[in-house]
């Protein structure tokens, strides 16, 4: 079984901070897991640089054996945690443009899900609400065949309801022989579908684990073992 | 089906027990087609790949059985599902006995309180 994502010695410094310190993990195919540590720990980092957005001080990631390039980004789903889009375009113009960029976009799906919410396709963003950017952002990002999708804190913005909203579209929409990455610190939220954990703090990874293995060893959830790690 | 689950416990553990006593009751009623590992995973909001550890787990104590093309059925076998419900009543009578001896009540005097309380709550 091919690795979605394998990073060795990955470092990113800034200055002399180190953002990412060494850091080395492998994501396999069918995967759903959680970037979890507390602010300022590298999780975004970590994202951005597996997305080519910044670029590695030492060591490497390869996503489906391809350094970060053109190739991964046909096959990457990103979501980053802050809105992307120009809110004076409408809907519609987005559908187009990720139609027109990603060959594994499908607008059927893009269409489908906007409807179900009563999403006009053709209202502009800045008549939204926040939590519905924030669902026609998500939307966008799963409507893609992904090989990965790197999702951003999905759910750090808004309510309860539209979380339970945001984790099923998530569930239903992904294409199964991908994997997940979601990165958030609103782990009590987001455990009942995360088939592993990675703990990161300070640019180091403290932990990595099955959820399973956290529950059954130490009788206790992730959100609990979390609050033990890294507490202050 | 409403779903819960403890957040101490594996997930696929509780949806192993969850839809063993939906089978008891009749709410997968036996020779059934259960939904897909797709729709089950969503209805439950979990994972699907902790959903398919589950029902591999049941398929292989036979109580669900998988076909080719056609999905996962429920047992048609009373009998296997009689036995089920036996050993679940008798875990939990069990759990209950021992709750009872943490509070210094005998089990002669537990089995008094069981045939006063359940008078209560039929009449």
């Amino acid at each position: 079984m091919n690795p979605i994502l394998q990073c060795s010695h990955l470092t990113k410094t800034f200055g002399t901070k180190r953002a990412l310190d060494d850091i080395n993990f492998t994501i396999n195919p069918g995967r759903i897991v959680g970037l979890l540590g507390p602010n300022g720990s590298g999780k975004s980092t970590f994202i951005k640089t597996a997305n080519g957005l910044l670029t590695p001080s030492d060591g490497s990631i390869t996503i489906c054996g391809f350094p970060v390039g053109i190739e991964t980004k046909k096959r990457v789903a990103y979501l980053p945690d802050k809105n992307f889009l120009n809110d004076s375009l409408k809907i519609s113009y987005y559908i187009d443009f990720f139609h027109d960029f990603y060959e594994n976009f499908d607008r059927q799906k893009a269409r489908e899900m906007l409807e179900r919410l009563d999403i006009q396709p053709d209202s502009q963003l800045k008549i939204l609400s926040k939590g519905t950017q924030e669902k026609v952002q998500l939307i966008l990002v799963m409507s893609r065949e992904a090989d990965l999708y790197l999702l951003d804190e999905p759910i750090g913005g808004v309510d309860p309801a539209a979380r339970d909203y945001i984790l099923n579209t998530i569930l239903s929409n992904y294409n199964e022989s991908g994997s997940i990455l979601i990165s958030t610190h609103l782990i009590s939220d987001i455990e009942s579908i995360l088939d592993d954990i990675i703990f990161i703090r300070e640019g180091h990874i403290v932990l990595t684990s099955s959820v399973d293995d956290i529950r059954e060893q130490n009788g206790k959830s992730v959100d609990a073992l979390f609050r033990e790690v890294f507490k202050c | 089906m409403k779903w819960h689950f403890e957040n101490n416990r594996p997930i696929y553990s509780q949806i192993l027990e969850q839809i063993r006593l939906g089978i008891i009751s009749g709410e997968f009623s036996a020779g059934s087609r259960l939904p897909s590992v797709r729709e089950l995973a969503a209805e439950a909001s979990v994972n699907p790949n902790t959903m398919q550890k589950a029902l591999s787990e049941l398929e292989q104590s036979k109580i669900i059985y998988s076909q080719r093309t056609s999905g996962r059925f429920v047992t048609e076998d009373q009998s296997m599902i009689e036995q089920i419900k036996q050993e679940i009543a008798e875990t939990k009578i069990k759990e209950f006995i021992q709750t009872m001896q943490e509070l210094g009540i005998s089990p002669d005097e537990v089995l008094k309180l069981i045939e006063k309380t359940a008078k209560e709550m039929i009449s």
